[in-house]
């Protein structure tokens, strides 16, 4: 299964890119963090974030499709 | 700017004229919020601080907390505007307004829009010190090194 990744603000700077293509097993956007995380060495645990499935809000155990774009959510800090 | 919808921008925000949007013939109350860029936090000194946004995303997230404003609060109308990019100390990071026809909803509607788009609008800020490195506020595991 092929997806896209986007990474914003802290991620970005740990993964050193703002999106990338990858292949990969993961099921789940929990599984595809944790393999991101192991992989890239990022700091964050997957409890401080939220992630998001082509464009809007998504749970950690949703069944993940060939071509979605998952994006990682740190903890926000607007205002 | 538009009535009840939540925007990013990338120029500097102008509240004067903002506020001239919610001015309506049933409304008699407006208040508004600003967040403005200050220049120390948690006890560094801060020179400077980009935000950053999941834009499409802080879109529809920041619709949805106006259009929930306007549900739960009797306000007239409302609508808020996110800073992106570099800003300076004294910057406007961040505005917010409602108007209705009393007071109260007013100030509830602005308070619970501000409230929302802290807690949940993907948007994120990077702060540069005066000693130390910069550093993403609320991801303190995530310092950059």
């Amino acid at each position: 299964m092929k997806l896209t990744i986007e990474y914003y603000a802290v991620l970005r700077d740990q993964r050193g890119c703002s999106s990338e293509f990858l292949e990969t097993s993961a099921s789940t956007p929990a599984e595809l963090y944790d393999e991101l995380k192991a992989r890239h060495g990022l700091s964050l645990d997957r409890s401080t974030l939220k992630v998001a499935v082509n464009e809007e809000f998504a749970e950690w155990d949703q069944p993940l499709k060939d071509g979605d774009t998952a994006v990682f959510i740190p903890p926000v800090a607007g205002g | 700017m538009e009535l009840n919808r939540f925007q990013i921008s990338e120029i500097a925000i102008e509240p004067d004229k903002l506020r001239l949007e919610l001015q309506s013939e049933i409304a008699g109350a407006y208040t508004s919020f600003e967040g403005w860029v200050r220049n120390h936090n948690e006890g560094a000194s801060v020179q400077a601080l980009e935000y950053s946004a999941y834009k499409v995303l802080a879109l529809k997230e920041g619709d949805r907390i106006i259009a929930e404003a306007l549900d739960r609060f009797e306000i007239a109308g409302a609508a808020a505007i996110h800073r992106i990019g570099l800003l300076d100390i004294g910057d406007v990071a961040v505005w917010v307004g409602a108007s209705s026809a009393h007071r109260g909803p007013a100030f509830d509607g602005c308070r619970y829009i501000i409230d929302e788009i802290k807690d949940r609008v993907p948007i994120w800020k990077r702060e540069s010190y005066e000693h130390g490195p910069d550093q993403w506020v609320n991801c303190a595991k995530g310092s950059l090194a």
